[in-house]
């Protein structure tokens, strides 16, 4: 049996009297894509940020790439392999998508204190960026102001983004979050394709997007994992229905 | 001993006067997110409606009781003609706009009152000691201070934790939306409470008259060590204002009085003298820094 | 290049340039030698807004205490100078050092903050060298310091005007060409996509804070530069050349002249000494003895710039390309 890429055992955080992560263990494998779902206030957000270093746990371990990285800052684990998308858009809105890709490529080429080279012309990193903008099928819209680009297409990029530094494992924060139908299908099938690259986390409420790309699924409610499982396993699983899928037992 | 109390209240009267200035300033950046250099320039203009209407009514109360509603008047326009228009900029834009009023206020006062510095006298009824402990007496006027600084910070504190425009104020600094939503008029909401900072701002500066001067630019260089204090206790916290005020009061009146003594142990007396007014004021800012390292957002300031 | 000449901005600044290169023959030939020393104060402050617009233009930290740097690049030059050591060689390679040490240590502790905070800290941190150096006793305290020039040998002598001016304008474009190569270095991206949007560029693995720090420091040794030359200009430091209205004035020029322009600190120094020059005239001309009081017509005009015009002068040259 392989070992997992990502593996957090037994965290816990508490703010003040709530108990947001309650002995939460979860673990992704190499190219799989493993769902985070639960209601709102579950503590999603809560626990991914552990993960990707914004939030430190009072107790438990996170294992990534078979190092401890429970005490390393966010800008370290993203040196690991992990990357993140956000949940709120964040692209760099003052920047084309070429360059906010290739600021992503240039953040995994060593340091950035070169002060007088021109990235303009830096086929280094313009290259991969350019690549990596085509594989989201943004290729045409290298040049266009990141402000200017449709929400979808900022989804789009943001993904471009997160894989231009061809991390070990992507944390998909909602990606699917104001995206029309037909935007958020197109989406399922580019991370369809992507999977292969990378293992995923995806938080996501759009349940057809994930019974649609889920290996595995963990149901997160009040801060505990109450059930882990493939799709049909969590399908079927009464406990889940009852306390998530809100279906009474009559 | 009585050395030391008597420098010890006048810690506490500079510190009730920073805490007047800086009152205001954390008002209206707390809640309207306003960086207010022109603060200053309000806490000038009250002394200087203050020398002016004494010269005319020829009463220190009387006048002093006109320049207030005259500096909350002057207070209202600044807001409604510039300050409002700021409240939704950056910080640079504040930063730059409020620096272009402290300009305007200076050389308007230069105009219209010249370039010399004013003196208000102290007004008779005051001007005499009073004995606080049997053998230690104190200046009446600097003990009138204290007492008006004082009830000013209490009514304050009763204004913010009892009433219902406390209860605004406090709701402004959270939670814009909710207001409007209450149906309460929110631009006059902020105009009268950028009124009422100007208002502490001005009695503040014509209290502090007799015992400064009155001149030019007088706000200015006070208003820095106000923000100081504003960072010190954590931007919008009246408490934290309070509590950094007289702290910093306290650094201020024992360097100025206990330094030049513990340097001559070391340099001689003319250098000393020299250099530890200067080392108070440096103090000040390395209590500062250190408050900042500590916590960034000042020792009451909500954490982001 | 000679496409950028048919470019506003690109034919504005080469006739700017031109004629400042050629500003010493000018004013001799007019007799006009009070021009050049305005010039020359035109050329070193357009130098420390050009540090400044480092921080602030790309950066967007709005630093409060720039004139700090006016300070401490000074009187590193006056100490020494009162020490007995002229020599330049050794003057501003120790004047720059200092101010790198101070801009590291305070640039370490400020920002760890953030808006506001930050903008007060650096305000108190100048405020900080302005009354330490007003209790330098032994150096002049308040009413600060003459001190005789830098000397380089035979290679310049800063004592003749001409060559002065020349030396600064020479100083000025080297900051302003390494400006431009910062802006689109690898650096400069780290930067400026902080400015943009740091949880981002966090999240993409940058550590932001080193960065931000690296900026701040280059940012002082350029304006301690423009403080070693200011020293040298009048051959006179005092407290004075760092109150915090200079820190003011420092912003003022560069958004003035359009925060983030490569020339925007150029553009706004001239304008900035400029109005000064003209509206005095101007308001006597309406009324004698008003000229005197011209900051009542420029106060306003900051207003006026900072709610409705913050592209400043260049963003009158058209739209930037960058």
């Amino acid at each position: 049996m392989t070992e997992p890429l990502l593996s957090a055992q037994a965290l816990v955080k508490r703010f003040g009297g709530l108990l947001a992560t309650d002995n939460v263990s979860i673990d992704v494998m190499p190219g799989e894509i493993h769902a985070l779902i639960g209601p709102n206030g579950a503590g999603k957000t809560t626990l991914v940020s552990q993960l990707t270093g914004n939030l430190r746990p009072d107790t438990g371990t996170i294992r990534f790439a078979g190092r401890d990285v429970t005490r390393l800052p966010l800008h370290a684990r993203v040196r690991l392999g992990l990357a993140r998308s956000f949940q709120i858009t964040a692209v760099l809105r003052d920047f084309t998508a070429l360059d906010n890709v290739a600021l992503a490529v240039q953040a995994h080429r060593g340091h950035s204190f070169r002060f007088l080279a021109d990235v303009r012309t830096d086929r280094s990193l313009r290259d991969p960026a350019r690549r990596g903008l085509e594989a989201v099928g943004l290729g045409a819209r290298a040049d266009t102001l990141a402000a200017t680009l449709s929400h979808g297409e900022q989804r789009q990029l943001e993904i471009a983004m997160a894989l231009a530094g061809e991390p070990r494992l992507l944390l998909l924060d909602e990606p699917m979050a104001g995206m029309g139908p037909e935007e958020s299908q197109r989406l399922v099938g580019l991370l369809r394709e992507l999977k292969s690259r990378c293992g995923m986390l995806l938080i996501e409420h759009d349940m057809d997007a994930v019974f649609a790309l889920a290996d595995r699924i963990t149901v997160l409610v009040y801060g505990r994992a109450v059930a882990t499982g493939t799709p049909e396993e969590i399908r079927a699983d009464a406990q889940v229905r009852q306390a998530y899928l809100g279906e009474g037992t009559a | 001993m009585d050395y030391l109390l008597i420098q010890m209240l006048n810690g506490v009267q500079l510190g009730l006067l920073m805490f007047l200035l800086a009152a205001g300033l954390t008002l209206t950046f707390g809640i309207m997110d306003l960086v207010n250099l022109a603060h200053g320039s309000l806490y000038m203009m009250g002394a200087y409606f203050a020398w002016t209407l004494i010269g005319w009514t020829g009463s220190f109360v009387l006048g002093a009781l006109l320049a207030l509603p005259a500096t909350f008047l002057l207070g209202v326009v600044v807001e409604v003609v510039v300050a409002r228009r700021l409240y939704a900029r950056d910080h640079l834009a504040q930063v730059l706009a409020t620096f272009g009023l402290i300009l305007f206020f200076n050389e308007l006062v230069r105009a219209v009152w010249g370039p010399e510095g004013k003196s208000i006298a102290v007004p008779a009824f005051l001007d005499h000691t009073v004995q606080i402990l049997p053998g230690a007496s104190y200046p009446a006027y600097r003990f009138a201070l204290i007492v008006v600084g004082a009830a000013v910070a209490l009514l304050l504190a009763w204004l913010v934790a009892r009433t219902k425009l406390g209860m605004l104020i406090r709701a402004g600094a959270s939670n814009r939306r909710m207001i409007g939503a209450l149906g309460i008029n929110i631009e006059l909401l902020f105009t009268l409470v950028f009124g009422l900072g100007a208002v502490f701002a001005g009695l503040a500066g014509l209290m502090a008259a007799p015992i400064a001067s009155v001149k030019i630019g007088m706000g200015d260089d006070i208003l820095i060590v106000a923000f100081v204090i504003i960072v010190i206790g954590g931007i919008g916290s009246i408490k934290g204002a309070f509590v950094a005020a007289m702290i910093v009061g306290q650094i201020d009146i024992v360097g100025r009085a206990f330094l030049p003594d513990m340097l001559k142990t070391f340099m001689d007396p003319a250098s000393a003298s020299g250099a530890a007014p200067a080392i108070s004021q440096v103090l000040i800012y390395v209590v500062m820094a250190a408050v900042l390292v500590w916590r960034p957002t000042g020792l009451f300031g909500q954490r982001s | 290049m000679l496409a950028a000449l048919r470019t506003p901005r690109g034919a504005v600044t080469a006739l700017l340039l031109l004629l400042m290169a050629a500003l010493p023959l000018l004013t001799q030939a007019f007799d006009q030698r009070y021009l050049l020393s305005v010039g020359t104060r035109i050329v070193i402050w357009s130098i420390a807004a050009a540090s400044l617009n480092m921080i602030l233009g790309y950066g967007g930290l709005v630093s409060f205490g720039h004139a700090a740097f006016f300070g401490i690049g000074g009187y590193a030059v006056g100490i020494l100078s009162a020490n007995g050591i002229q020599s330049g060689w050794i003057q501003w390679p120790l004047a720059l050092g200092v101010a790198i040490l101070w801009a590291a240590l305070i640039g370490a502790l400020s920002l760890r903050t953030r808006g506001v905070y930050f903008i007060m800290i650096t305000l108190a941190f100048a405020q900080l060298v302005y009354y330490l150096s007003s209790g330098l006793e032994a150096y002049g305290g308040d009413d600060g310091l003459n001190i005789s020039r830098s000397r380089f040998g035979g290679l310049v002598d800063l004592r003749d005007k001409a060559s002065f001016y020349w030396l600064c304008l020479i100083l000025l474009l080297a900051t302003l060409w390494f400006s431009s190569r910062l802006v689109h270095s690898r650096f400069g991206y780290v930067l400026r996509g902080a400015k943009s949007n740091e949880l981002r560029m966090t999240a993409l693995g940058f550590p932001v804070f080193r960065y931000r720090l690296a900026a701040f420091v280059i940012a002082g040794a350029f304006g301690a530069l423009s403080g070693i030359l200011l020293a040298n200009d009048g051959a006179y430091v005092s407290p004075a050349m760092m109150s915090w209205v200079k820190s003011g004035d420092l912003i003022v020029i560069v958004v003035l002249g359009g925060i983030g322009a490569l020339f925007g600190p150029l553009y706004g120094a001239i304008t900035f000494f400029a109005v000064e020059e003209f509206l005095k005239p101007l308001l006597d001309l309406l009324h004698r003895g008003w000229g005197e009081y011209w900051q009542i017509v420029f106060g306003p005009l900051l207003v006026i710039v900072a709610l409705y015009a913050q592209g400043g002068i260049d963003s009158l040259l058209g739209r930037r390309h960058d």
